[in-house]
């Protein structure tokens, strides 16, 4: 009995009196960028001692969690508007590009192999197109061999920046899926199973036979997916690599948009990628706690340039050197403590 | 004719009775054929991610090692928080209804009540515990996440402390009051004494039902990557991580999963059965 | 010092300030009688302060569990105001669910919960009672316990095993061989090929509906056993002795004295089977779509409000969720009041 007295008294002292470890930095949102910041933040550790703690629950909660202020900052691939940021007072910017590429899972269907257009997408996704043999896939696909097996439709089931990304480039490209089903981070699926983020929708199609969904790039191919290649607005048929990703978001006008908020679907260009999108951070411009939300700072001033090869490892695509200039000084004049000294000083 | 009829309903009834019979000892074999499945598959699949590291090192990012260090230690923690909260409130609260309440219509309801609440989806208890405490806070934490589960502890509790204080014979209380003890003094004295093992069994059985806990913790405790005991904070703990591993498309991460839910098993099935041995050498 | 009084001849209460046992002080009048009345007055006064302090502790502790469940049903009713507000009855009706709109309706949470339960229970309910009766009139009595504990054990496996264990075992294994051989046999059947269509996901209402039956097996088979083994046996040996088979006994003797005991063991597992959250988010599938195909994706109120809770935006979402919650802790308390109450009936009878 005294043993186990002294146990737990051992054990409730510790819980209440253990230190909080050297500023972790905490986070939420987005699971599209979530590989490479968990590389980035498995770096950094390394190099500094400071941990990030980030929550891949899907840009909606990201955005949710920052509004709350949980936490430090919040991670999205959905743009929050103008006016929206500055009644919350929040400052946006992107933090590293990449690609959404549809997934599928089929016997005999190499990565890359199957091509699809975005109007085709649109109509599977609506469930117009039912099986895999249906005829506007084999037009794209001549010589490939498509079983006629129902398609089992995987979507996302939470609230999500790919979503945003891939439902605005479907929305562009069929006006049917516009007046059905819209723009945004959840939508109204017409079918289909959603899966919880990125990894979720992964693993749904790794598992499913005849399935298709939508993930980041990366996603595709840490876990061996089969992803499809695209026909773009020019009408070329491409395949989703970095230079792809790279040619969509080289017409950019990043100061076009309020919190550089540009959107990078169905961009023109022989070699881009259809369904490029870039992913934000969103931090308090007068935080609570200047002290988590400037080591935060630090952690994305390292990432932008330290960071560089370890996203291209992944085929995500750093932001330009330009931009990265515009946005560090973005933050030594917006982000402020409540004395109105800057966070970021522009010594690193 | 009438014999033959009489054979005829008396071969019916046998084919009756023998299919009746074979379809229970199919269903028998059925159950134990899905328990066979489950914790085969479990067993052979936990086992092969298990090794030293699970219990030395942290949570690993997407695509590297690790262990579960962080989620085990954030479980025991928040267990152990839970039980000092919720047993001493599930103690007095089955105390009441063995010694006081025997015939009083609050002790009835308040059995009826209690039994409900064992019953209860405990996604409903989380949901409470994040209006009461992480919403007025602020942000989730591992103290909201202890009380979800003592929450879960105090029906448990209530239930084994009144029925153990119950099997406790009458004698032993009117010797006590004969030699002038009073009823207090008496319960905690004697009575308490009498029913240690089942109360403690109590004890190991709300472990038992909370260490497989999902749904309360969730919206509580959160998670957290990394090695974290501050309770004012997400914490990690077992199940949780167990939940974001297995729906995630890592192999690492799924066979980190697989060995936590072993981990986990074998904790409720040891604890289950200590306290099945306790009440078992009592009777 | 102890002579005669072991646990309570150390105790310093039952001492008067001059260290005489209260006994010997009560014993002891005369002389001493002014004093000693004071001091003797003083030690049980203290004695019933305690007394009655416990007895307010132990009486608070059982007021807190109710207070318990009047919080949970107030704070629920309070998170739930606005969705409620907002959308009024046709809350309840309502399939649209649309996070960006801000319109949501419980029809497709609610609809999927009662599905996944009434499969439980189709296959839960035959097959418990059949173990039951197994266990209870089949079985040699030395692999009976072992069965029972067997049994039981089923219902220890934590239900985020369940769900794993569903979603990467049972779910592909379904979607190989199961779900096509399903679709194949009814397809053209009149009415029963729309419960049996759509793309095999091998996830689904079905396989959720199948796993909440194996955990809710264990509480059926045991209170069900209880109930069989409390029949007087001489009801049972009077009818073998009319020359009834086993199964007769079970079906016109057995069953109909335990019925409200098995009515309840039954609740009791539905009750269980509406609530279940981690078994049934892994393997439901996620839409909020109400289907006729059991084959298809869905989701139950439970799966709903894990999967979204944390990332709902907006005060009328995270509403709408809680607003889910309370329909649930609604029905199943019913459900589990129903069962507690049967139940306590079969005890009261039994006596």
């Amino acid at each position: 009995m005294t043993l186990m007295k002294t146990a737990l008294a051992a054990i409730a002292a510790i819980a209440t009196s253990w230190p909080v470890l050297a500023a972790d930095i905490s986070g939420a949102g987005a699971t599209f960028p979530y590989p490479v910041y968990a590389k980035w933040a498995d770096a950094y550790k390394k190099e500094t001692g400071i941990g990030l703690n980030y929550q891949s629950i899907g840009s909606g909660g990201g955005i949710k969690q920052i509004k709350a202020k949980t936490v430090t900052f919040g991670a999205s691939d959905a743009p929050l508007p103008g006016k929206e940021l500055d009644e919350s007072g929040l400052a946006q910017f992107p933090m590293v590009m990449g690609g959404i590429v549809p997934v599928v899972n089929l016997d005999g269907i190499k990565p890359g192999d199957l091509v699809i257009d975005g109007p085709t997408l649109a109509k599977i996704y609506l469930g117009e197109i039912k099986k895999w043999d249906d005829p506007a896939i084999a037009k794209l696909n001549s010589g490939v061999k498509l079983p006629s097996s129902a398609i089992a439709l995987v979507h996302r089931s939470d609230g999500s920046g790919t979503t945003y990304n891939f439902s605005y480039y479907l929305s562009d490209v069929s006006p049917d899926w516009k007046s059905k089903v819209g723009t945004n981070t959840a939508v109204q699926w017409p079918a289909g199973i959603g899966a919880k983020g990125n990894e979720g929708v992964a693993q749904n199609v790794g598992n499913t036979k005849g399935s298709i969904g939508y993930v980041e790039y990366a996603y595709a191919k840490q876990n061996k997916l089969t992803f499809t290649r695209m026909v773009n607005k020019a009408g070329k048929t491409v395949a989703p690599t970095a230079e792809a990703f790279q040619a969509a978001a080289a017409n950019a006008d990043w100061k076009s948009q309020p919190g550089y908020g540009v959107i990078l679907a169905n961009q023109p260009g022989d070699a881009s990628w259809p369904m490029t999108a870039a992913t934000w951070i969103l931090l308090y411009k007068s935080p609570a706690d200047p002290v988590a939300t400037g080591e935060a700072l630090k952690f994305f001033s390292w990432s932008y340039a330290k960071g560089a090869d370890m996203a291209k490892d992944l085929d995500y695509v750093p932001m330009p050197a330009k931009v990265v200039g515009d946005i560090q000084k973005m933050w030594s004049t917006d982000i402020k403590d409540a004395s109105g000294k800057p966070l970021f000083g522009m010594t690193h | 004719m009438a014999i033959a009829a009489r054979n005829a309903l008396y071969l019916r009834r046998r084919l009756r009775n023998t299919i009746a019979r074979a379809l229970a000892f199919a269903a028998t074999a059925f159950g134990l054929g899905w328990l066979v499945l489950i914790l085969g598959v479990l067993i052979f699949e936990g086992i092969g991610g298990l090794s030293l590291a699970v219990f030395t090192e942290n949570t690993p990012p997407p695509g590297a090692a690790g262990g579960l260090l962080n989620a085990i230690m954030g479980s025991i923690v928040m267990t152990v928080l839970a039980i000092v909260i919720g047993t001493p409130i599930g103690v007095l609260a089955g105390t009441y209804m063995a010694e006081y309440g025997r015939h009083d219509k609050l002790a009835s309801v308040v059995r009826f009540i209690n039994d409900i609440l064992l019953s209860a989806p405990s996604i409903v208890i989380g949901l409470f515990i994040y209006e009461v405490l992480v919403a007025p806070m602020g942000h989730f934490s591992g103290y909201a996440g202890s009380v979800a589960l003592a929450v879960i502890v105090i029906p448990v509790v209530v239930r084994t402390t009144e029925d153990m204080l119950t099997l406790v014979p009458d004698t032993l209380r009117e010797a006590a009051a004969s030699i002038g003890l009073p009823r207090a003094h008496m319960i905690v004295r004697i009575a308490y004494r009498a029913a240690r093992a089942g109360i403690v069994t109590g004890i190991l059985l709300a472990i038992a039902r909370i260490s497989g806990e999902t749904a309360p913790l969730l919206f509580t405790a959160l998670n957290n990557q990394f090695f974290s005991l501050d309770m004012n904070a997400p914490v990690p703990s077992l199940p949780v991580v167990i939940f974001q591993f297995a729906l995630s498309p890592y192999e690492e991460w799924q066979k980190l999963a697989w060995t936590g839910a072993l981990l986990i098993t074998v904790t409720v099935l040891a604890l289950s059965i200590i306290a099945r041995s306790l009440t078992a050498r009592k009777s | 010092m102890n002579a005669g009084f072991p646990a309570i001849g150390r105790e310093p209460l039952f001492q008067d300030a001059r260290g005489l046992r209260v006994s010997e002080v009560t014993l002891n009048d005369s002389a001493l009688r002014g004093a000693e009345a004071r001091s003797r007055a003083a030690v049980l006064k203290r004695l019933r302060v305690s007394d009655l302090a416990f007895r307010g502790l132990t009486r608070g502790a059982a007021l807190m569990v109710l207070a318990l469940l009047s919080g949970v049903i107030l704070a629920l009713v309070i998170g739930s105001v606005p969705a409620l507000k907002a959308f009024g009855f046709g809350f309840i009706t309502s399939e649209v669910w649309n996070p960006v709109t801000e319109q949501f309706g419980a029809l497709a949470p609610i609809y999927g919960t009662l599905v996944t339960s009434i499969i439980a229970m189709v296959i839960a309910v035959p097959v418990g009672l059949m173990i039951a009766f197994f266990l209870t009139e089949l079985c040699p009595m030395w692999l009976r316990r072992p069965i029972a504990i067997a049994i039981e054990l089923l219902a220890g496996i934590p239900s985020i095993i369940y769900g794993i264990w569903g979603l990467f075992v049972f779910a592909p294994f379904l979607q190989k061989y199961v779900q096509p051989a399903l679709i194949d046999t009814f397809d053209g059947v009149p009415v029963l090929s729309s419960l049996f269509e759509g793309p095999p996901y091998g996830i689904g209402m079905l396989t959720a509906g199948f796993i909440l039956a194996i955990m809710v097996l264990p509480f059926i088979t045991a209170i069900s056993r209880d109930v069989f083994d409390a029949v007087p046996p001489v009801l049972k040996e009077a009818t073998y002795g009319l020359g009834c088979t086993t199964w007769e006994v079970f079906k016109h003797v057995i069953l109909p004295y335990t019925r409200v005991g098995v009515l309840g063991g039954v609740m009791l597992g539905l009750g269980r089977a509406l609530g279940e959250t981690m078994a049934v988010t892994f393997v439901i599938g996620n839409a909020h779509k109400v289907s006729a195909s059991i084959l298809a994706p869905g989701t139950t109120i439970s799966a709903s409000i894990a999967n979204e809770f944390t990332e709902a935006v907006g005060d009328l979402y995270t509403s709408s969720l809680i607003a889910l919650g309370l329909i649930l802790f609604v029905i199943t308390f019913i459900v589990l009041a129903i069962a507690r109450y049967m139940l306590l009936r079969i005890q009261k009878r039994a006596g």
